[in-house]
């Protein structure tokens, strides 16, 4: 191994910002897609990303994965930065997408599909030995007899089996890292377990570092050690799962986890409190804390002002908001 | 590949498109056969022949079915030759023989024969045959026809001998000669008998002749100005047209298919330049160029396909198709393909292009006959190919012989029609794979 500190995967003040032109050519501004998003991910780590649609989790992913340039930042991989690995880092990489249906070219067999990488990146080079890795994959994620499914078409297998398919090909090459973005959140609830279950033991089998992207928080207990919110472009907080889901400490947050819905018939007659307002615009971001305008805990003159930066209230949960400022939990009003 | 086959199975249901497919067989077989029975150079001298192939068929006769049409009685050609009667050879002495020889014919038609002709043929050294003609209507009257002396090859043309026209009462002499005394108006039927008296004047000298009584129908297809049976530009015509228009359309269609997906996946200025060579294109008219092609360098027709071709690969096909493959491109499988690592080059050919080829072939199917049309538009106004006889070439033809002015309809009539079922056939076809194969590809 390289000088791998141990990290399989190091994210430095990342930015992606898309330009907004005018006519073609005059530039108007910029949509902060990502700005300024610093992480790690140790092998077999699995990591969670949540937040709202249009927070910038997807870009997030895709300038990970090295289909986006990032502006500003670095993506390291296994100590090497991304723009000097070239194709190799395509081989270290699965993606697996929201949509199975779109993320599978309807012209091509289930054979063909995971074939692709295998060609492409001239891992098995004879027919049999594409074959073989073919079954073996297909063996993993359950869509036995294997038999039956390689001369499938997309449109022939349910939601359930094609996003399974997906994961194959996701995970054909035997990657080190795979980037899922939000995989089960166009499935019915019935498979969605299923899916997780099926990937958090690809990962424990593989030994995979596995970032996951969701909107939906109830989904994430069955995987993921720790869970980094996402907000406007911005990590908000970041926390192992159990401590963000019994001590929120972002405003954000809190008001996330308020929002889960849960099937408790009490439920039927209260409000819950969501705040108010929109997320902002990622072209012209509020200044200091993006959050403030709609959280309820504002400091006047301070998180208008000023950008928060990332404070340690409690060790290893990182919040970037005011009110922890002192470095602790402050008791008041919660 | 598969969902290509089934479509093409799925026509099985559509009575049009079966219709069409009966058609283009049709257009088809009529091909193979003409390649076979009519060799390329075989038609190329049959069509650019002219009079030493094309003297003994009638000018401007309708093709022959005409006379199931009840009341229609129009005669055939009839050729007599003396070759196959027996000669009387009776020496006169001092060198001088006498052949004699009857042809004798039934005429039964209710119509005047078109022309009347003869063609003598004489073996001789030095002195020149001379030759009698009587000629024998059925009821006795006798015509004496012309007396003169034979060369080695010498056409008597019976129809523009002003003398006999004279004789017969300033009548053509293909009407006076078989007219009813009773009825002018109708020739009379029965035996006409021909009798040739000749006299040679050397030793092993020989005299033949043939007669000709051009008719008013020939063949399939009748014949046009120039005597040449329209046959062999009919059939000619066929595999032309469907090799100008399947290869025009192939190439016009694969290759905007490939501009198109390659413009949309590298964006920027290759798309950009694409898109205004197209609309640059989009504004020339094509007709003026391809005349100008065609009076200041070559009208060979396949020079003139490469011109078409050319000019509509950047056609309006290029913006559907780029309007198309824009929508692909967001695909998530192409991004899933890039982030596995597949080249630019493959995401064109394998990704995109597999996607649009079934929205292709309706497009590709109905081009055809536009294609046809086209070189039969481009032969019309004089712009055919100088050697090949094709549909195009028969009507223009049939333009400047005036065929509408003289009532020659079928000259202008068959072209037409064999345009028309090509247009037909591929059209019902394609409207077919358009409801078979857009429906599908509506949800990309």
């Amino acid at each position: 191994m390289q000088r791998t500190n141990g990290k399989l995967l190091e994210i430095k003040d990342l930015h992606k910002w898309f330009e907004l032109r005018k006519f073609g050519f005059i530039r108007i501004g910029f949509v902060r897609a990502v700005d300024g998003v610093t992480f790690d991910l140790g092998p077999k780590e699995a990591l969670a990303f949540v937040g709202e649609s249009g927070c910038g989790k997807s870009t997030l992913a895709r300038t990970v994965l090295g289909l986006h340039q990032p502006t500003k930042g670095e993506v390291i991989f296994q100590g090497r930065a991304l723009h000097k690995l070239g194709r190799w880092y395509r081989s270290q990489v699965g993606y697996v997408q929201q949509d199975p249906y779109g993320a599978l070219p309807p012209f091509m067999t289930v054979q063909r599909i995971l074939e692709e990488p295998l060609i492409i990146n001239r891992v098995a080079r004879t027919r049999a030995e594409r074959l073989a890795r073919v079954t073996e994959v297909l063996e993993e994620v359950r869509l036995t007899p294997v038999r039956d499914f390689l001369g499938k078409f997309p449109h022939m297998l349910s939601g359930g089996q094609q996003q399974r398919v997906v994961i194959a090909r996701a995970t054909v090459l035997r990657p080190k890292l795979i980037v899922a973005d939000e995989p089960v959140s166009m499935l019915d609830a019935s498979v969605r377990v299923e899916i997780l279950k099926l990937l958090r033991e690809l990962q424990e089998a593989h030994e995979l570092g596995v970032i996951y992207i969701t909107h939906d928080l109830s989904t994430i207990r069955y995987f993921s050690e720790r869970i980094f919110v996402m907000y406007a472009a911005k990590f908000v907080e970041k926390a192992g799962v159990r401590e963000l889901i019994h001590n929120p400490l972002h405003p954000y947050t809190q008001a996330l986890l308020e929002a889960i819905p849960d099937p408790d018939p009490k439920n039927a007659e209260t409000y819950k409190d969501v705040p108010p307002g929109e997320p902002p615009s990622l072209i012209n971001p509020p200044e200091g804390c993006r959050f403030h305008p709609r959280c309820s805990r504002m400091i006047e003159g301070l998180c208008d002002v000023q950008v928060p930066p990332e404070f340690e209230p409690q060790p290893g949960h990182y919040v970037a908001c005011w009110l922890y400022r002192d470095g602790e939990v402050p008791a008041a009003d919660n | 590949m598969r969902a290509i086959i089934a479509g093409f199975k799925e026509l099985t249901r559509y009575k049009s498109a079966m219709f069409g497919l009966f058609i283009i067989g049709l257009l088809v077989a009529i091909s193979i056969y003409t390649v076979i029975a009519i060799p390329y150079s075989e038609a190329i001298r049959l069509w650019r022949g002219g009079e030493e192939i094309w003297r003994e068929y009638p000018r401007n006769a309708l093709p022959s079915w005409v006379n199931i049409f009840p009341g229609v009685n129009l005669p055939k050609t009839m050729i007599l030759s003396t070759t196959e009667v027996e000669k009387q050879v009776q020496p006169l002495g001092g060198g001088t023989t006498n052949i004699r020889a009857v042809l004798t014919f039934d005429y039964s038609s209710n119509t005047f024969p078109k022309e009347l002709a003869l063609r003598f043929t004489a073996t001789y050294q030095a002195k020149e045959p001379f030759v009698d003609v009587l000629w024998i209507t059925p009821d006795g009257r006798e015509f004496r026809l012309d007396t003169e002396s034979i060369s080695h090859e010498e056409w008597v043309l019976i129809s523009q001998d002003t003398t006999l026209r004279r004789r017969l009462g300033n009548q053509p002499p293909e009407v006076g000669l078989f007219a009813d005394p009773e009825n002018p108006d109708r020739p009379l039927q029965g035996t006409y008998q021909l009798v040739l008296d000749g006299y040679v004047f050397e030793e092993g000298s020989d005299l033949d002749a043939r007669l000709i009584i051009y008719g008013r129908v020939h063949g399939w297809a009748g014949t046009d100005d120039q005597r040449r049976d329209l046959m062999v530009a009919l059939l000619w015509g066929t595999p032309i047209a469907l090799a100008f228009g399947l290869f025009g359309a192939l190439v016009t269609s694969v290759t905007s298919l490939i501009i198109a997906a390659v413009g949309v996946w590298y964006a920027r200025w290759v798309d950009a330049a694409i898109q205004r060579i197209t609309e640059v294109r989009m504004i020339l008219p094509t007709l003026p160029i391809l005349i100008m092609i065609g009076t200041f360098y070559s009208r060979s027709i396949w020079l003139m396909l490469g011109a078409i071709i050319v000019l509509s690969i950047f056609g309006s096909a290029i913006k559907t198709n780029r309007a198309m493959f824009l929508q692909m491109r967001e695909a998530p499988y192409i991004e899933a393909a890039r982030s596995y690592g597949a080249s630019n080059l493959r995401i064109v050919f394998r990704y995109l292009i597999p996607k649009a080829i079934p929205l292709l072939i309706p497009s590709f199917v109905i081009m055809i006959p536009s294609l046809v049309f086209l070189e039969a538009s481009l032969a019309f106004i004089g712009l055919g190919d100088p050697v090949l006889p094709t549909w195009g070439k028969v009507l223009q033809n049939a333009s400047s012989g005036g065929a509408l002015y003289k009532g020659y309809y079928y000259w202008v009539l068959e072209p037409a029609f064999l345009l028309m079922l090509t247009g037909v056939g591929f059209t019902a076809v394609g409207f077919a794979l358009d409801r078979i194969f857009n429906p599908r590809l509506r949800e990309i």
